[in-house]
């Protein structure tokens, strides 16, 4: 391959410190290099601006729960349609594209690595065949343990030692990334349709809470040196005066690794709920982000909602209950024996709905109160918030205070009672937006390691160069231009080769999927474990041979391997 | 040589504990096996090469002329048909899919013919399931509802419900209550603890009427509803709104009774009523072993599970209209494709005889009915016997089948990927 040579980029990397320079970037055998080959394919970036690749650090796109939001949902097949052109495969959906759907409307926004913010282990061979049928981007899987019963037992015996072992066989055997936890302690309540209501409630029949089981899983993750922390999508997502929980599991969080945050919050706008009924409900962001500011080993996602319809779908079983009693929507869940549940339900998110538009104002919020753009990464939770094809608009918000009063003008108008967005005045620069959609996402996923998030050379040549010139617009009245120009990068490049232009895929994808092994004693390998067989033969109905993803799945690895402090 | 931890390629329980024995390539013995298991494994009688019909009588062709002929075939057709796929792995269906993206062609598995209105049904009002080892675990009541598991899922109550101990069901047969409800009795309603006759088509009453009870309006039953007193009535209710989890399993018995999807809708809406008192779960008892995988493989592809036409460069589905039955019956199709199923033997009549009428090829291992609707048939290797790919169990838990010995044949996908490479390089 003859590489590319980058020409007149106004770049900004904030991982190699740079804050908008015009530069030159070289690009060989898939990395970036100090120089480029002479044969090189040059491209005039003409000053527009350039980042490394995009990284969703919490999106739902791949696996049972999400393709069974498409299976059940031919109406939003319907909403969101392209034939066959080029190299690119039909696509359907809005909320919930297809895989090749999910692809190409991301990498053309210039993203390249996605995590999956939900597998269960049991059925993470489909959440792997996915990967392969999402060809433009690395993918990662978070891997659920809310409701593990191997990991309650080792947490009820106060073993963190055998906990941190369950999640290494675990991690290994389904070819996941990082641990995940989804209203831990609720999704077994599920099991018997219940849940629990804070983070010092039982678990029935495991005598154990929500408290110890992240208090556990944060301590085992630092034992097995894993490069994320533990992902945790909090306890009472979506009630009323939820925000209580939050502070309090923020408080719950020891500061134990250097490079990275100890413990990442996801979807943090649903989590940060005043009052305590649907008609008081209120803005609780000021607090949850004073806590977050005060607290440096925890990082955030904004779990931003933006209005019109979508499709909810998370492991939290009893929460998608509960928003079915509340809409009569149609509903499905999804237990998974001895691990998680899962729900989907579709959802409206209106504009006349006072409810709505302050969650709408309180992911914005947590953006423009986090101090540290660092701790506040961007997302929707995609698709719960709303289809990820809305960041360009979310960005536009935060860069522009006209815009955010615009739209004001268009919500309930109770809503500034109940907000404080209105009042702020912050209007977040080109930096903070590339921090918080690729910078922070790679050292919050710690895969700076493997050459992501950065365009120093040995960086992987992941880069999307936008049909925006810095120097020349203002975000904060040109919010249009904003907008249009997240929504499709000029050139979109993945592992040093040119995979999407204005708007369109060129090239078939050849992705990787990364993955975690975190290396223990013999002593603690699960899979020798009597206790831990016995119960795999007793209670699972896959045989444990039969368990683990084999290879073949991964047809492009890349294993992260850690050596735990076991 | 003895292998173990064998997944079973038969029906949706898909099974995956036996213990199969091979000689050379041949499997003589099967433990852990139903009857179904043991004659596909064991009955495996397989077509050498690929046959093309000459006049009266088949010829035998190599597989490249076969492959060759096919794609041309496919080609050649306006309005090809490409159906099956429940008996073969992932990887083949995805390309099949691909095949059919790029013919412009209507793809169809066999939901087409069994659970189609389920999924209709779980389109209008959603799913509320669970994978099976949820329900081994966890259920104290288990019902099924027009399905007879004894005859069609015979592992099914052994592995996951009424035999089948579990973490809190320590003793699942004395602790796990039964109730069948069918329009005759079967094997199965005979060891139920409660069989609940029902009149042939009233079904949809039955399950209203429990509704009613479940939401407190005992008043409104009258004595009879279908064959069905009120007090058993009451009596199902209320073992069911008393139960700590309960699960109800239900069959094609339902699907394609009169009412059909509608039958579905209304079962799923009394597990959601039941939802609002207790835990409580409903999961179709798939037929084939992959059928609930060529949803999984169609749907991340398309969008849609079953029934899409391709015909205007997009995914389109409707069922009623893009169903290969109806397709079929309308006369439209004018090249079909069979891979993995037997139409011959499950459609419609008049289907069937237009299948006769227009080029049909098959790519199947064996001699079925729909070998003598057929063109060519381009024999394979069985998948979980000779080949290995992924499967989906009837509860979505994907598996990965083994191949147990390197036979003489190729299979699904490469045979695929050669019609595939055609179709693509005559495309552009
Ligand atoms: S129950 Fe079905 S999957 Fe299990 S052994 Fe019998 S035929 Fe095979
Ligand atoms: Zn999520």
């Amino acid at each position: 391959m003859p590489g590319i040579l980058i020409r007149n980029a106004f770049v900004i990397d904030p991982l190699s410190g740079v804050k908008g320079e015009v530069m030159d970037i070289a690009i060989r055998d898939g990395k970036i290099v100090e120089e480029a080959s002479t044969d090189a394919v040059v491209i005039d970036a003409a000053r527009c601006l350039t980042l490394p690749g995009g990284i969703d650090s919490h999106s739902h796109v791949c696996g049972t729960k999400v393709n069974f939001g498409r299976y059940m949902s031919p109406e939003d097949m319907r909403a969101g349609r392209t034939a066959r052109k080029g190299v690119m495969h039909v696509t359907s959906g809005y909320s919930v594209p297809t895989t090749f759907g999910n692809s190409y409307r991301y990498s053309t926004m210039g993203y390249t690595t996605i995590l999956e913010g939900a597998m269960a282990p049991l059925e993470a061979r489909h959440t792997h065949e996915e990967f392969t049928a999402t060809p433009h981007q690395d993918m990662l899987a978070n891997t659920l343990f809310d409701g593990n019963w191997s990991i309650m037992e080792a947490v009820k015996e106060k073993d963190v030692k055998r906990a941190a072992a369950v999640v290494a066989w675990t991690l290994s055997a389904v070819k996941g990334f990082a641990i995940k936890l989804t209203n831990p302690g609720g999704t077994e309540a599920w099991g018997w349709g219940g849940d629990v209501n804070s983070i010092h409630d039982q678990v029935p029949h495991f005598g154990v809470t929500p408290a110890e089981i992240i208090g556990t899983m944060i301590q085992a993750n630092e034992l097995l040196n894993l490069p994320h922390s533990v992902h945790l999508h909090c306890n009472n997502l979506g009630v009323p005066g939820n925000y209580q929980t939050t502070l309090e599991t923020i408080g719950l969080v020891p500061d134990l690794n250097r490079d990275r945050q100890s413990l990442y919050l996801t979807h943090v706008q649903f989590h940060s709920y005043g009052g305590s009924t649907w008609r008081d409900i209120c803005s609780k962001s000021e607090d949850v982000a004073r806590a977050v500011n005060n607290t440096p080993q925890v990082v955030m996602d904004m779990g931003q909602i933006m209005f019109g319809r979508t499709t909810t779908m998370t492991a939290d079983g009893p929460m998608e209950f509960k928003l079915y009693m509340l809409h009569h929507n149609k509903w499905s869940n999804h237990d998974v024996e001895l691990e998680t549940g899962s729900g989907i339900t579709p959802v409206y998110y209106g504009r006349k709905s006072l409810v709505n538009c302050v969650m709408w104002s309180i992911g914005l919020e947590l953006a423009l109160l986090a101090k540290n753009p660092w701790q506040c990464l961007l997302s929707t939770d995609n698709p719960n918030g709303a289809p990820f094809v809305k960041y360009p608009e979310i960005i536009a918000l935060l860069m522009s205070r006209r815009f955010r009063e615009n739209e004001r003008k268009m919500i309930d108008p109770r809503t500034e009672h109940f907000v404080p967005l209105f009042a702020i005045e912050r209007e977040l620069d080109w930096y903070e937006i590339a921090v918080m959609t690729r910078a922070a996402q790679a050292k919050a996923l710690g895969i700076t390691r493997i050459g992501k998030g950065y365009l120093a050379p040995g960086a992987e040549a992941d880069v999307a160069i936008f049909p925006l010139k810095p120097d020349e617009i203002d975000p904060s009245v040109d919010y249009q231009q904003v907008m249009a120009g997240f929504s499709r990068t000029r050139y979109t490049i993945k592992r040093g080769r040119v995979v999407a232009r204005d708007g369109e895929v060129v090239v078939e994808g050849a992705n990787s999927t990364i993955w975690t092994r975190a290396n223990v004693p013999p002593a603690y390998d699960m899979s020798s474990d009597p206790e831990f067989t016995k119960k795999f033969e007793q209670y699972y109905t896959v045989r444990m041979r039969n368990y683990p993803v084999q290879d073949i799945y991964l047809p492009r690895g890349v294993r992260i391997d850690t050596e735990a402090s076991l | 040589m003895k292998i173990e931890d064998v997944v079973c390629p038969f029906c949706g329980c898909l099974c995956d504990d036996l213990v199969v024995q091979v000689e050379g390539n041949r499997v003589v013995n099967v433990e852990n096996g139903c009857t179904l298991a043991n004659e596909k494994f064991m009955g495996d009688h397989r077509l050498e090469t690929p046959i093309r019909r000459s006049g009266k009588k088949w010829e035998r062709i190599s597989y490249d002329e076969a492959i060759a002929e096919t794609a041309g075939i496919l080609l050649d057709a306006d309005r090809p048909l490409l159906y099956g796929w429940s008996g073969t792995y992932g990887e083949a269906q995805t390309i099949g899919v691909h095949l059919a993206e790029v013919l412009g062609a209507v793809i169809d598995n066999t939901s087409t013919v069994c659970h189609g209105p389920s999924i209709m049904a779980i389109q209008e009002v959603g799913h509320p399931g669970c994978t099976l080892g949820q329900i081994k675990n966890r259920a104290d009541v288990v019902i099924y509802w027009a399905a007879n598991p004894i005859e069609a899922h015979p592992r099914h109550m052994s592995r996951y419900t009424t035999f089948a101990d579990g973490f809190f069901v320590k003793n699942a047969f004395r602790e796990r209550k039964v109730i069948v409800v069918d329009v005759r009795e079967t094997d199965s309603s005979q060891i139920a603890d409660e069989f609940v006759k029902v009149n042939p088509g009233g079904d949809y009453a039955i399950l209203s009427a429990l509704r009613a009870i479940v939401r407190g309006k005992r008043d409104i039953i009258p004595p009879n509803v279908e064959g069905v007193s009120r007090e058993q009535l009451f009596r199902v209710a209320e073992i069911c709104m008393a139960a700590k989890f309960g699960a109800i399993f239900f069959g094609v018995g339902l699907t394609m009774a009169s009412g059909k999807y509608k039958n579905i809708r209304n079962a799923i809406e009394l597990t959601e009523e039941l939802n609002r008192h207790t835990k409580f779960t409903i999961s179709p008892m798939r037929g084939h072993w992959n059928v609930y995988g060529s949803n999984e493989v169609f749907t991340w592809i398309t969008g849609y599970p079953y029934a899409v036409d391709f015909a205007r460069g997009i995914a389109f589905y409707n069922p009623g209209e893009t169903t290969s039955v109806d397709i079929l019956r309308r006369g439209e199709c004018d090249a079909c494709l069979v891979v993995a199923s037997d139409p011959g033997a499950h459609f419609p009549r008049a289907c069937a005889e237009h299948l006769a009428r227009i080029p049909t090829i098959q790519i199947d291992p064996h001699v079925n009915a729909t070998t003598h609707l057929s063109q060519i048939q381009i024999p394979v290797a069985v998948t979980g016997i000779d080949a290995e790919g992924t499967a989906y169990r009837m509860d979505g838990v994907p598996l990965r089948t083994r191949k147990l010995f390197q036979g003489s044949h190729p299979d699904d996908l490469e045979v695929l990927e050669k019609i595939y490479a055609i179709v693509r390089e005559a495309k552009g």
